[in-house]
């Protein structure tokens, strides 16, 4: 049997029906409401994907918290990248992040006023381009959390070509779960912890955050078998109040990380205070160049500002509370009215890791859930 | 942004792999250098990275697991409840 095969299992009907009817038994034993958020956008998507929140009971919810990267990297960093953009630069990014707006237009938009802007699929294709091209001088706008800063971290110790610099904007997830746990306006039960990131981090780097919050808290995969699982677990550990750290991804998340990547990444960033566009600024929660590669690092080269954080939303939108987790898409005004994918007003109609552009993917028009 | 794909590891040739993602997708020039791998075991790539060397076993034994807890539930009608 071969992985690929395995996984095929984390796809079983059956299971899922067995695995519902426990989950219904514990959630009436608990007999109360139950709010688990989960911190990915992949996730979001296996949930909607799967149809999984239709498997829930009345008295729990999962609903998406801050997870995607595009939607929270700030407006001046984007305007930043614009501004390079229209400047004679060429500015290298991922798709995503290339439609995403800041103040004025979106990359995709600057292309069309004769920027030079392409769209690439990982940091390596940003190196190779630059390396044909020695005579222009590139920025790679690099947005992700920590599951993609370790790949960046490489390029830069490997010494990338001169010509290239490197706009980075990458976010670490224990921060964000930290300061969500904080808040005092979201009354989250448990967290369903991002697989991805937590590969590279390791279970132990929510060990602080654990002991504040003592808090229920699943890494989780992204089969949707990984996630009823991963709900199981936290309804059971919620029933015996016994909140613990538990490992649904036991396949690629271990207790250290990937001690390999870890080294790579902080050899190349330091964590420093970060801004989260519609969230917060989060102490220790941006991965920043170390300051010997500071030669590389586009904000020193170009002087580019320390711009105030703002959130820039357009009026009456709420993507800050769709990013944060208030709300779900359909009680934004805007939702599928003004904003669609087709045209949207917001980087969570932007991203295919936003909540609102996965909804609306998904022909999510409205959720006839009351809250308690 | 964090989506990542298992794949089995073909031939290795330095910091770079070739990698079967079955259904006849096979792709060269993977990064293997955040991991310690060789040919022939899974990983699981991220935007042309390989993040993790996937344990067969781990995969295995928690799909047995919760087979065996749940070997006695009875399912939900199909509504749900």
């Amino acid at each position: 049997m071969t992985v690929l095969s395995i996984l095929d299992g984390y796809r079983d009907a059956d299971l899922a029906k067995k695995l519902q009817s426990r989950i219904n038994r514990l959630s009436e034993k608990i007999g109360r409401n139950i709010l688990i958020m989960h911190v990915c956008g992949s996730h979001e998507w296996t949930i909607t994907h799967h149809g999984v929140r239709s498997l829930l009971p009345e008295n729990v919810e999962v609903r998406a918290g801050p997870g995607c990267p595009v939607c929270v990297t700030p407006t001046a960093d984007i305007d930043a990248a614009v501004e390079l953009a229209l400047d004679g630069k060429t500015a290298l990014t991922y798709g995503d992040m290339s439609r995403a707006k800041g103040s004025k237009q979106s990359l995709a938009e600057a292309k069309t006023l004769g920027g030079d802007v392409r769209v690439v699929y990982s940091v390596h294709d940003a190196v190779k381009i630059a390396k044909s091209r020695p005579e222009k001088e590139f920025v790679f706008f690099a947005v992700g959390f920590e599951t993609t800063a370790p790949a960046t971290a490489y390029e830069i110790l490997q010494g990338p070509p001169s010509n290239l610099r490197f706009l980075t904007c990458y976010r670490y997830v224990p921060s964000a779960v930290e300061a969500v746990s904080r808040s005092p306006d979201l009354r989250v039960d448990a967290f369903i912890n991002a697989g991805h990131a937590s590969t590279i981090t390791g279970m132990r780097a929510y060990k602080p955050c654990f002991d504040e919050c003592h808090k229920p808290m699943v890494f989780s995969g992204f089969e949707p078998l990984d996630v009823l699982i991963s709900v199981a677990m936290i309804l059971r550990q919620i029933c015996d109040n016994e909140p613990k750290m538990e490992n649904e991804y036991t396949r690629s998340v271990t207790w250290d990380g990937n001690l390999k990547a870890q080294e790579t990444m902080w050899k190349a960033f330091d964590l420093r205070e970060g801004y989260w566009r519609g969230v917060a600024t989060i102490p220790n929660s941006a991965l920043d160049l170390k300051a010997e590669f500071s030669q590389l690092d586009a904000r020193e080269h170009y002087g580019l500002a320390a711009e105030p954080a703002s959130e820039g939303f357009v009026k009456n939108a709420r993507c800050a509370d769709v990013i944060v987790g208030k709300i779900d898409p359909p009680e934004c005004p805007l939702y599928m009215k003004e904003c669609t994918p087709a045209s949207p007003l917001g980087p969570t109609m932007v991203s295919s890791e936003g909540t609102c552009k996965i909804w609306a993917d998904h022909r999510i028009i409205s959720t006839m859930r009351c809250r308690a | 942004m964090c989506l990542a794909f298992p794949g089995r590891v073909l031939s290795i040739d330095g910091d770079f792999a070739k990698v079967d993602f079955g259904e006849g997708t096979a792709r060269e020039g993977i990064n293997v250098s955040l991991v310690e791998v060789k040919p022939g075991q899974y990983v699981l790539v991220h935007a042309g990275y390989a993040i993790q060397v996937m344990d067969e076993k781990e995969a295995q034994k928690t799909l047995s697991y919760w087979r065996e807890i749940l070997a006695y539930e009875q399912p939900s009608g199909p509504l749900g409840r």
